[in-house]
């Protein structure tokens, strides 16, 4: 933690309200978000218990697997998310924009720019907590190699038809969210930590409902009072006033409430199975659906807060205005979402289960390219962002107090003007260190010269200003202006290509198979997801 | 009648080595969950049944076939004849003993025996802990293994690295008591790896995993031997206090609780049955650990949230001390920032005029 959030959380303990940490918003909201609040059974593997997902806050779909452990029930369940989750995605791919990309002429070897469609816009998954990410993750794992009775009439227990294609796109989601500053898919107590400071630890702020007590406190209650309530809170029965925003449910909920409710739908589909008389299975069937309706309000009661808390989260969101470059990071999940549409169209294979040498070297160099211009970003952006690397050294804010023209020495002289500055941060300035300030959107790099003996630092301005002798107009900084400047550099520098996975050496497990075809995961009769 | 300390509470012990109110409860058997309720601040924890449920029927899974499923799993070839001893005996001494006994019978033997849930004695704070593994194996050449059945998946060949890192503390309990036994008995060795059963992928299916516990199992012996210190502790608590959660008002158990120094971490909500208490006394004097264990550290000497807003506005604090300075700066910085914004908090400040970056 740094020190200015570190102040930020004091400050919040003692006003009793969460700080701001930023003063734009440095994530992509959708105008049409697809909010997902899922649970799932304890102790089981992605064996889901409910969801409520949809993008209108009004109106939710509530989803409930009655026995999480009928196998039966819970491709129904998936095959219901699917039938949200899929349209949503859908309405995305086709409106397209025209766009260029960089491609090796396979002939040449020459860079051509090639004309490639890509989607307008993208859609975007916000879930309540980053286990909710996780849990994204795993269901995409658990669906994607399954098979529908279509693409194999042998397997045993086959899945609805999208089911595949949902576990396909989940899977996406979640790689995505790895990527920083990425916004396909977003926690919603991420999104509320990146932008306030409560006075907790951040190990507390993982927890909605408590986030939410110090950001946004009800009836003006002192955020560590209200967060608490939020926390441990319970009702005369025991049960936790605000349920936890999932995946995993409450124990207390579990062995008082679900767990009778799921014992008494399992009584109810027996006596439906054993009646011998019609007057017996009418008699079955309305007592199942009596269940099955006493099950559906129980998953809701836990869902519901945790539904309305996340578009709290939304709408609490929506007030700060958007970073100037937070457009240009949603692009590249705009480009994310096109690859994965295209691979999706021309059928290839599901994600592997594990990437090859090639691709997870790629990977992770774009996740710390990510990382980096993220952090640029954020503090081109935002002046408080901005001050907590001023604070570090890594940037400051200056004054420019003297201009002196100067040009290089070669036959056709280029301007280097010497820039006198003048300011209170203490930036970690060594001789010829490279500086840059924001030009129109695009870097200008100066570098350190020295320090004067009045305390002002004399800087040269090395581009940007055009071809000619003089530089070109507004290009040079004037005097009396108050420029930030960074030590960082503005833009991500691509590293050093990889081979092609064909020529994966062997030190790095050699070119990937070709022939291996990842099966589906094994079933077996106990099978439990 | 004291409350025995098991292995999750030992291994829990090495998450906040420096708690002193942590190391006296629980070298004393206070039951925490019964203390903390009578506090007013019950613990959090609880196990949902469909959790338990799904546990056992994975553990019965595991053991099945004579305990050859489980030997396959940890790479016996050809298990062959497997002896599963009956280890049943009358109390916890008993149990333990015929344990011994069976362990130093297999060590002699020369083939692959299953030890089902043995019982452990391992000495802490001068009074004997009881310690129940799901299973040990002890192999023809004598080697002792730790089997830990977990109910997580393995997907994909990994598991939550949190859960597992719980189990390898576990598991490193296990290993030193086991240890103690094995110094006694000719030709054993206790290995410093133990198996980790958990369901692969979304399946039933058991799978294994080695896990190397040599550095959970140093951390949990240094903690325990620091445990043994606990009469030291014990000596500074004033006389007459008592932590009888039966017998003692929810006052007079405040007041005993108080004696003792906690050291409160946010880490502790995870671990402890008295977090939630600790932590509102934490709060109730301004620490600034609750705010997370790396605050301190970039604080210097201040220790309280007053204090150091105090020092951050200049009303405290020696200018010269680079921890006051560098408060003062990024308290400047950040109103600075603020005011930049138009947002509340910040003050304005000459010469400023929309951010520096465009």
């Amino acid at each position: 933690m740094s020190l200015i959030s570190m102040l930020a959380r004091m400050e919040a303990v003692e006003s009793g309200r969460a700080q701001p940490l930023a003063t734009v918003r440095h994530r992509r909201l959708s105008e049409r978000p697809l909010v997902l609040v899922p649970l799932t059974t304890a102790g089981e593997a992605g064996a889901p218990l409910g969801a409520l997902v949809g993008t209108d806050p009004e109106e939710p779909r509530l989803l409930v697997v009655a026995q999480p452990r009928d196998r039966d029930l819970r491709f129904a369940f998936l095959a219901d998310l699917a039938e949200e989750v899929l349209p949503y995605v859908d309405s995305f791919t086709d409106v397209v924009e025209a766009a260029e990309r960089n491609e090796v002429d396979p002939e040449s070897g020459k860079k051509v720019k090639v004309e490639v469609e890509l989607c307008a816009d993208a859609p975007q998954l916000i879930v309540p907590s980053r286990a909710g990410i996780e849990y994204v993750r795993l269901l995409g794992r658990s669906t994607r190699f399954r098979r529908t009775a279509e693409q194999d009439p042998e397997t045993p227990f086959p899945a609805p038809p999208r089911v595949p294609l949902l576990g396909r796109w989940l899977t996406h989601f979640g790689e995505r969210a790895r990527v920083p500053g990425s916004s396909l898919l977003l926690a919603a107590t991420d999104l509320l930590n990146r932008h306030w400071a409560t006075g907790q630890s951040s190990l507390e702020d993982q927890h909605l409902g408590a986030l939410l007590a110090w950001i946004d406190p009800t009836e003006g209650q002192p955020g560590a009072e209200a967060a608490l309530r939020a926390e441990v809170g319970r009702d005369a029965q025991g049960q936790l006033l605000c349920p936890p925003a999932g995946p995993a449910t409450d124990p207390a909920f579990d062995n008082r409430l679900l767990a009778p409710a799921i014992e008494r739908y399992d009584r109810a589909r027996q006596a439906l199975g054993a009646a011998e008389d019609g007057e017996a299975a009418d008699r079955g069937l309305g007592e199942l659906h009596a269940a099955e309706r006493e099950l559906r309000r129980l998953v809701a009661s836990q869902l519901k807060p945790t539904w309305d808390a996340v578009w709290r989260a939304v709408g609490l969101l929506r007030e700060l205005p958007e970073g100037s470059r937070v457009e240009d990071r949603w692009t590249r999940d705009r480009w994310s979402f096109t690859g994965h549409r295209d691979r999706v169209t021309a059928g290839e294979p599901p994600q592997p289960r594990r990437d090859d040498a090639v691709t997870a070297a790629s990977k992770l160099a774009a996740r710390e390219q990510a990382q980096g211009q993220l952090e640029a970003q954020e503090a081109l952006d935002d002046p408080l962002v901005l001050a907590g690397r001023r604070l570090a050294g890594e940037a400051f804010t200056a004054e420019v107090v003297e201009v002196t023209m100067a040009w290089t020495e070669s036959k056709r002289p280029a301007p280097r003007p010497l820039l006198a500055v003048r300011t209170d941060d203490r930036p970690h300035l060594g001789e010829k260190t490279k500086v840059f300030r924001s030009l129109d959107g695009k870097p200008q790099a100066a570098e350190f010269v020295r320090h004067e003996e009045d305390g002002s630092l004399v800087l040269r301005v090395l581009d940007r200003m055009g071809r000619s002798r003089e530089p070109a107009e507004g290009s040079v900084p004037e005097k009396g202006e108050r420029i930030s400047w960074t030590l960082f550099e503005h833009e991500q520098r691509v590293g050093p290509k990889l081979p092609d996975p064909e020529e994966t050496p062997w030190t790095h497990g050699g070119p990937p198979r070709t022939d291996a075809v990842e099966l589906p995961d094994a079933v077996t009769p106990e099978d439990v997801f | 009648m004291p409350r025995p300390l098991d292995a999750r509470a030992l291994a829990a012990l090495a998450a906040n080595p420096g708690c002193r109110r942590r190391a006296l409860l629980d070298g004393a058997g206070v039951d925490k969950s019964v203390l903390a309720a009578k506090l007013g601040s019950p613990a959090p924890f609880g196990q949902s049944q469909f959790a338990i449920v799904r546990g056992n029927s994975f553990e019965a899974k595991v053991k099945a076939d004579g305990g050859r499923e489980l030997l396959r799993l940890i790479g016996a070839e050809e298990p062959g004849e497997v002896s599963v001893p009956d280890l049943a005996a009358a109390g916890p001494e008993g149990r333990t003993a015929r344990t011994a006994l069976a362990l130093r019978e297999a060590t002699g033997s020369g083939g692959w025996t299953l030890l089902d849930h043995p019982l452990l004695a391992l000495e802490v704070a001068g009074s004997p802990v009881y310690l129940e593994p799901d299973a040990v194996v002890v192999r023809p050449d004598g080697g002792w293994t730790v089997v830990e059945i977990k109910s997580f998946p393995m997907i994909d060949g990994s598991a939550d690295a949190a859960k597992v890192g719980a189990a390898a503390r576990q598991a490193a309990v296990y290993v030193l008591a086991l240890e103690r036994v094995a110094a006694r008995t000719e030709g054993a060795r206790v290995a410093h790896s133990v198996v980790l059963v958990c369901p692969k992928d979304f399946s039933n299916v058991p799978t294994a995993s080695v896990v190397d516990v040599r550095k959970q199992r140093s951390v949990t012996r240094r903690q325990l031997d620091r445990l043994t210190r606990i009469d030291e502790i014990a000596a500074a608590v004033p006389e007459g206090v008592s932590f009888d959660v039966a017998e003692r008002s929810p006052e007079e158990l405040a007041a005993s609780v108080e004696c003792v120094p906690h050291q409160y971490a946010p880490e502790c909500l995870a671990a402890c049955e008295l977090a939630f208490h600790c932590r509102s006394r934490a709060r109730e004097a301004g620490a600034v650990e609750t705010l997370g264990r790396s605050v301190r550290a970039e604080l210097g000497g201040l220790t309280t949230v007053g204090a150091v807003l105090a020092a951050a506005r200049g009303e405290q604090g020696d200018p010269a001390d680079p921890a006051v300075a560098a408060l003062r700066r990024a308290r400047s910085l950040r109103a600075e920032a603020l005011a930049t914004a138009g947002l509340p908090g910040g003050k304005a400040l000459a010469g400023t005029e929309g951010p520096g970056c465009r």
